[in-house]
């Protein structure tokens, strides 16, 4: 029997039917995810908490960036612009101002900024918003143009704010980056409260009529045009939503590690969620969250493969950098080979989980 | 800034732009031909760069011999990627194509870094490239004066064989309409094969002339040139290898502009191609020669 009999429900029963137990499987489901949580903070240490929080904030990353390439089919290569703006504007805003006097030694800060000192769940909405106004702005031009253009402006942009950041020392400071950034000790239900929030949002918004609209667009641009769906706003629509997302999620990304420059935000981070929606199926929420856990926590079990190790008495030494060739392969062989990626075009649902887990034996 | 100084930036300018117009005709054809954006091809050059480097210092090549194997060696590393990468997904949509090029591109700076290692390698001036002129107040190093010469050149060879050969026919007719010139007969993939060779030899050529301007090498050198000469090739007019050599010198030229003009904005240098870019594609997509893109 293949996978995909396996996987392969049979006939579904109608959605509207199993709306009251597919919200309460649902819940159940996050109250599992916060025991696992609680579980991972009591039990584990600080390396697997940190590990949890990175996939969390993955996941947000992920799916978002989903929502413009997988979703609307735009091919954008920016997400990389919007984590960095997230993250330098939370770290501005949430680091004390005798610490950021400390990091600005070349050039002082410029003056709102140098006082300014605010908590951070409003330093997360502010990033938010200054990034989605980023996008914003971005839009005008990116969607001039089109398909492998498109991917190209949007590099370029992402470049751009790189060598921005780069040389706007008074804001940025420059190549030093940031350091000290306020460690935050509960950043897992930061994380993942804001996982759970943008994966509701996303899978809703996708199901919406917006969303049909979004689908529309990817599969035929002039089609959609002619049924009267504005395409330039609705890109937009998705583009900034995909911009408040990382923004926030960069903001707790920088909480995570505490010191950020601007070559932390170069083409590779946005080659690695790239790799995560094509794993996941471009178009697949579910799927991009499914794949951000598996492709970062596969991450660290792939680092075998950069240890010295022994195999039959043989010692085979440690390939640095090893890891990044494995994951180009992967994207490769995912784009000949397995071009649905995991989940395709299709989401997770209760519905396809229970069908599937109630049917007994192979199908006739 | 007096004449003399404008003088060597001209000269400056020139170089840098005909090293972009190199890099950039291997991209301009295999866009013209397959409307893929070859993601790779800056990667391509620096794998030449590294083979140039090992015929030169390991193997004791003299500088020539070193060039044309490298060239030779690139040009098979090219066909492989089309073959291997590039061709199962000729009937896939365009975005997936684009996907694998960004995979391939990272599979080989990846390989790079675990064969070479991260540490850049001092890349070596030949003496006939290291001699310098000076006229007066104008000091000119004879690699600023070969490489033109040998773009040129180049352009010439490239003009002749697709204006004048059969083989430069079918690259015409191919980037026309792909699947009627498979039914006249043609074997595509031979022609696709032979665009990606030449492509790439002509990268793996840009690249040791590259490394030999900022005489050192490293895994990851081919990214800026290889995304910079993508922007010349758009802004001459993407398909057209005259373009490519035309938006190669304007890039370089403004570059050098920009920097000789006002200092302070040196930092902001790496930026400009993409200005420029998107300031193309609003206002003139077509670029400057101004061809129809076909859809």
């Amino acid at each position: 029997m293949s996978l995909r009999e396996i996987f392969s429900p049979g006939p579904l029963p109608p959605a509207h039917l199993t709306r009251r137990r597919d919200f309460w499987l649902s819940l159940m489901g996050i109250m599992l995810l916060a025991g696992l949580l609680m579980g991972v903070e009591r039990l584990a240490g600080g390396y697997w908490v940190h590990m949890t929080c990175l996939a969390g904030i993955y996941l947000v990353l992920a799916s978002g960036y989903n929502l413009v390439n997988g979703v609307t089919g735009q091919f954008s290569l920016a997400p990389n612009a919007f984590v960095a703006c997230g993250a330098y504007v939370t770290s501005l805003l949430t680091m004390a101002p005798a610490e950021k006097a400390l990091n600005f030694i070349l050039e002082p800060l410029v003056w709102p900024l140098s006082v300014i000192h605010l908590p951070l769940g409003l330093a997360l909405v502010i990033a938010g918003l200054v990034t989605a106004l980023m996008a914003f702005g971005m839009g005008f031009t990116v969607f001039r143009v089109r398909g492998d253009y498109l991917a190209i402006v949007t590099l370029g942009l992402g470049e751009v704010i790189r060598v921005v950041a780069n040389n706007a020392q008074g804001v940025t400071n420059g190549p030093l980056g940031l350091k000290g950034i306020p460690h935050l000790t509960n950043n897992l239900w930061w994380t993942w409260g804001l996982a759970v929030v943008a994966l509701f949002v996303l899978t809703r918004l996708a199901k919406s009529s917006y969303g049909l609209a979004l689908k529309a667009i990817r599969e035929d641009e002039g089609a959609a045009e002619s049924m009267g769906i504005n395409v330039f706003w609705h890109k937009m629509l998705a583009f900034t939503t995909d911009a408040f997302l990382e923004g926030m999620a960069g903001g707790l990304l920088a909480q995570l590690i505490t010191t950020i420059s601007p070559s932390l935000f170069t083409f590779f981070l946005t080659f690695n969620l790239l790799i995560i929606i094509v794993v996941g199926g471009l178009g697949s929420m579910t799927g991009a969250a499914l794949a951000a856990l598996l492709i970062t926590f596969g991450g660290e079990w792939l680092r075998v493969v950069e240890e010295p190790m022994s195999l039959l008495g043989l010692s085979v030494p440690g390939i640095p950098g090893m890891r990044m060739v494995i994951f180009s392969l992967l994207l490769m062989a995912c784009m000949i080979f397995m071009r649905r990626g995991l989940l395709g075009k299709s989401e997770f649902s209760w519905r396809w989980l229970l069908a599937v887990l109630s049917r007994r034996g192979p199908r006739p | 800034m007096d004449g003399t100084q404008f003088l060597q930036q001209i000269i400056n300018g020139l170089t840098l732009g005909s090293l972009y117009a190199l890099i950039a005709i291997g991209y301009t054809m295999v866009y013209g031909i397959l409307r893929l954006i070859n993601f790779a091809h800056g990667d391509v050059l620096m794998v030449g760069c590294y083979l140039a480097w090992f015929g030169a210092v390991q193997f004791g090549l003299p500088w020539w011999a070193a060039l044309v194997g490298s060239m030779a060696l690139t040009a098979l590393l090219g066909v492989l990627i089309d073959q291997g990468a590039y061709r199962p997904l000729r009937t896939a949509p365009r975005i997936s194509a684009l996907i694998t090029a960004i995979g391939v591109s990272f599979f080989l700076e990846n390989l790079g870094l675990v064969i070479f290692g991260g540490r850049p390698k001092a890349f070596e001036r030949p003496e006939i490239f290291n001699q310098l002129y000076q006229i007066g107040e104008l000091r000119v190093l004879s690699h600023s004066v070969w490489v033109p010469i040998i773009t040129a050149l180049v352009l010439a060879g490239l003009l002749w064989m697709i204006y004048r050969t059969r083989l430069g026919m079918a690259m015409r007719a191919l980037s026309r309409d792909l699947v009627t010139v498979q039914l006249m007969g043609i074997d595509t993939n031979r022609v696709v094969a032979i665009t990606f060779a030449i492509g790439s030899a002509l990268a793996a050529a840009g690249g040791i002339f590259w490394a030999m301007k900022y005489p050192q090498i490293n895994p990851l050198m081919g990214v800026l040139p290889g995304l910079k000469a993508f922007v010349a090739a758009v802004l001459g007019g993407i398909g057209n290898v005259v373009g490519a050599v035309l938006g190669g010198l304007v890039l370089g030229f403004c570059e050098i502009m920009l920097v000789a003009l006002w200092p302070e904005m040196a930092g902001y240098r790496d930026a400009l191609a993409f200005v420029l870019l998107i300031g193309f594609l609003l206002f003139r997509p077509t670029g400057i020669l101004g061809q129809e893109l076909p859809s």
